[in-house]
């Protein structure tokens, strides 16, 4: 489980994150959604350790980040894998060195054990042929798979994912969210989305926590989202007229 | 006080990178990346500029050799001083510090905006010693350069000089030979071991740490360039002082 207590964050003046309190559990899809500038990806970057918190703590299972060294951080940072939103692939190398570089990295492993892996992690999510392929040469939705393969190919324990649905087609949205879903089922492990798309929300918010200027404004799920009577949330949620006739729809079939 | 807080990031950068080692299997293989690259990729251009540059020192020199009584072997002598002293070691690292450096920051840059820095360091990967390591190594090849640069300066005020009848390749080859203190040699491969680790590391600097999109990568090339012929520039000073004065 990874816990948060009261965590904040500021850059100068401006305080970004004011007190999040949340736990993250095991065979979850957490979503963190939230309007721009709400400290959505502030919070993410605290959970992955790429920016230092100012108050509050941070445990993966029971390790807290603050009083990590750098060298046990770096241990803990090989349990974690992330997809981020540009899909953030090593240009110079190909989709198969993309994945083959944590393990190049961080394992002993020869150079068939190495192959045998990818090509396992490769065809779970759905891509064959693209193993010599350069990122530019594929579409963004490949990427976004390729990413997922790359953050998945050490077996990690928890999984963060920025916006993995940016920039991608409905149809390759929906196939990227049941990917991500089905994975975090699959290896039992944590998953914390940074989204919002709304048709993520819907689909496999297990878990969401909506935060609004900084503070946890609603936690729950996304079949509680439905029955909130949160201004906030439900102002973010429903800005659309579909989405609030959807909402209308599911409130009357429940009565 | 914003200039010594870069100086402090500077420092804390350079021991970052010799933290938590990659692998040598990795490492060697990035390492002869960066030589083909930062090394190999410049020998085109040195090449031609140094023979020029020689040529039009020799020129020079010969044209303000008006004095009947000067021998004519001083033109291989200034010329062969000139090159050895300062435009190889000197004039040549801001060269480089045009062509590598901005292809360090630029490449280093658009790794920090397109995330894949943070891609390291989520995966536990000491991004410094991955990215600037390599080519702090590949710039201790640097030398090599100005010793080709030495050499091929030399040779362009030689046909420049015999081309243009200043003098003759007899008085030019003697004038080579006069006095010649190998130290000035040495001298020149410091400096230049000394500026191959500014350009490896100030241009890294300043893509590492560099915020923005893709407009900003231009920008951070650009200031890499002044602050590494800057530096260049001053350590040249303090070191002719130190090692010649």
């Amino acid at each position: 489980m990874i816990e948060v207590v009261n965590l904040h964050k500021s850059f100068g003046d401006a305080l970004v994150l004011k007190g999040i309190t949340t736990t993250f559990e095991k065979g979850k899809t957490n979503l963190i959604i939230g309007q721009s500038g709400s400290g959505k990806t502030v919070f993410m970057k605290c959970l992955l350790g790429l920016m230092n918190h100012d108050e509050g703590t941070i445990s993966y299972d029971g390790r807290r980040w603050s009083v990590l060294s750098g060298d046990e951080r770096r241990d803990l940072r090989q349990d974690m894998g992330m997809v981020f939103q540009g899909s953030a692939l090593f240009d110079s190398m190909t989709v198969e060195g993309n994945v083959m570089f944590p393990l190049e990295m961080f394992t002993n492993q020869s150079r068939s054990e190495m192959e045998d892996r990818v090509n396992i992690v490769l065809n779970r999510v759905n891509l064959i042929d693209a193993h010599k392929k350069f990122p530019s040469e594929i579409s963004g939705g490949m990427q976004k798979r390729v990413a997922i393969a790359r953050a998945i190919v050490m077996n990690p324990k928890y999984l963060f994912c920025d916006e993995p649905n940016s920039g991608l087609d409905p149809n390759t949205a929906i196939l990227i969210d049941n990917l991500i879903q089905e994975i975090t089922k699959e290896f039992d492990i944590i998953t914390v989305i940074n989204s919002h798309d709304m048709n993520s929300v819907m689909e496999i918010g297990e878990k969401i926590i909506f935060l609004k200027n900084g503070v946890k404004e609603w936690e729950g799920t996304n079949k509680d989202i439905f029955k909130t009577d949160n201004k906030a949330i439900t102002e973010f949620v429903y800005s659309s007229e579909l989405f609030k006739k959807v909402r209308q729809m599911y409130i009357n079939e429940e009565n | 006080m914003k200039y010594l807080s870069a100086i402090g990031s500077y420092a804390i950068m350079v021991r970052e990178v010799f933290k938590k080692p990659t692998k040598w299997p990795i490492m060697r293989n990035l390492i002869l990346k960066e030589i083909d690259e930062l090394i190999f990729g410049s020998l085109g251009i040195i090449i031609f500029i140094s023979v020029f540059i020689g040529g039009v020192v020799a020129i020079q020199t010969a044209l303000n050799l008006t004095n009947p009584l000067i021998p004519k072997n001083l033109i291989g002598f200034a010329t062969r001083q000139s090159v050895i002293l300062e435009f190889a070691p000197t004039f040549t690292s801001i060269i480089m510090a045009g062509k590598v450096g901005s292809y360090i920051t630029s490449s280093i840059g658009t790794m920090r905006v397109t995330e894949q820095i943070d891609a390291l360091e989520v995966m536990g990967v000491n991004s410094l010693n991955y990215l600037v390591f390599p080519k702090i190594i590949a710039m201790l090849f640097y030398p090599f350069i100005v010793a080709i640069a030495m050499y091929v300066g030399i040779f362009g005020g030689w046909i420049a000089n015999v081309m243009g009848n200043h003098s003759s390749s007899a008085e030019f080859v003697e004038g080579i030979k006069l006095d010649f203190i190998s130290f000035h040699v040495t001298y020149s491969f410091i400096k230049s071991v000394v500026f191959a680790f500014i350009i490896a590391t100030i241009p890294s600097f300043h893509g590492y740490f560099m915020k923005g999109g893709a407009l900003d990568v231009g920008k951070a090339s650009t200031v890499a360039f002044v602050w590494s012929s800057v530096v260049i520039i001053i350590l040249n000073f303090i070191l002719t002082q130190l090692l010649l004065g």
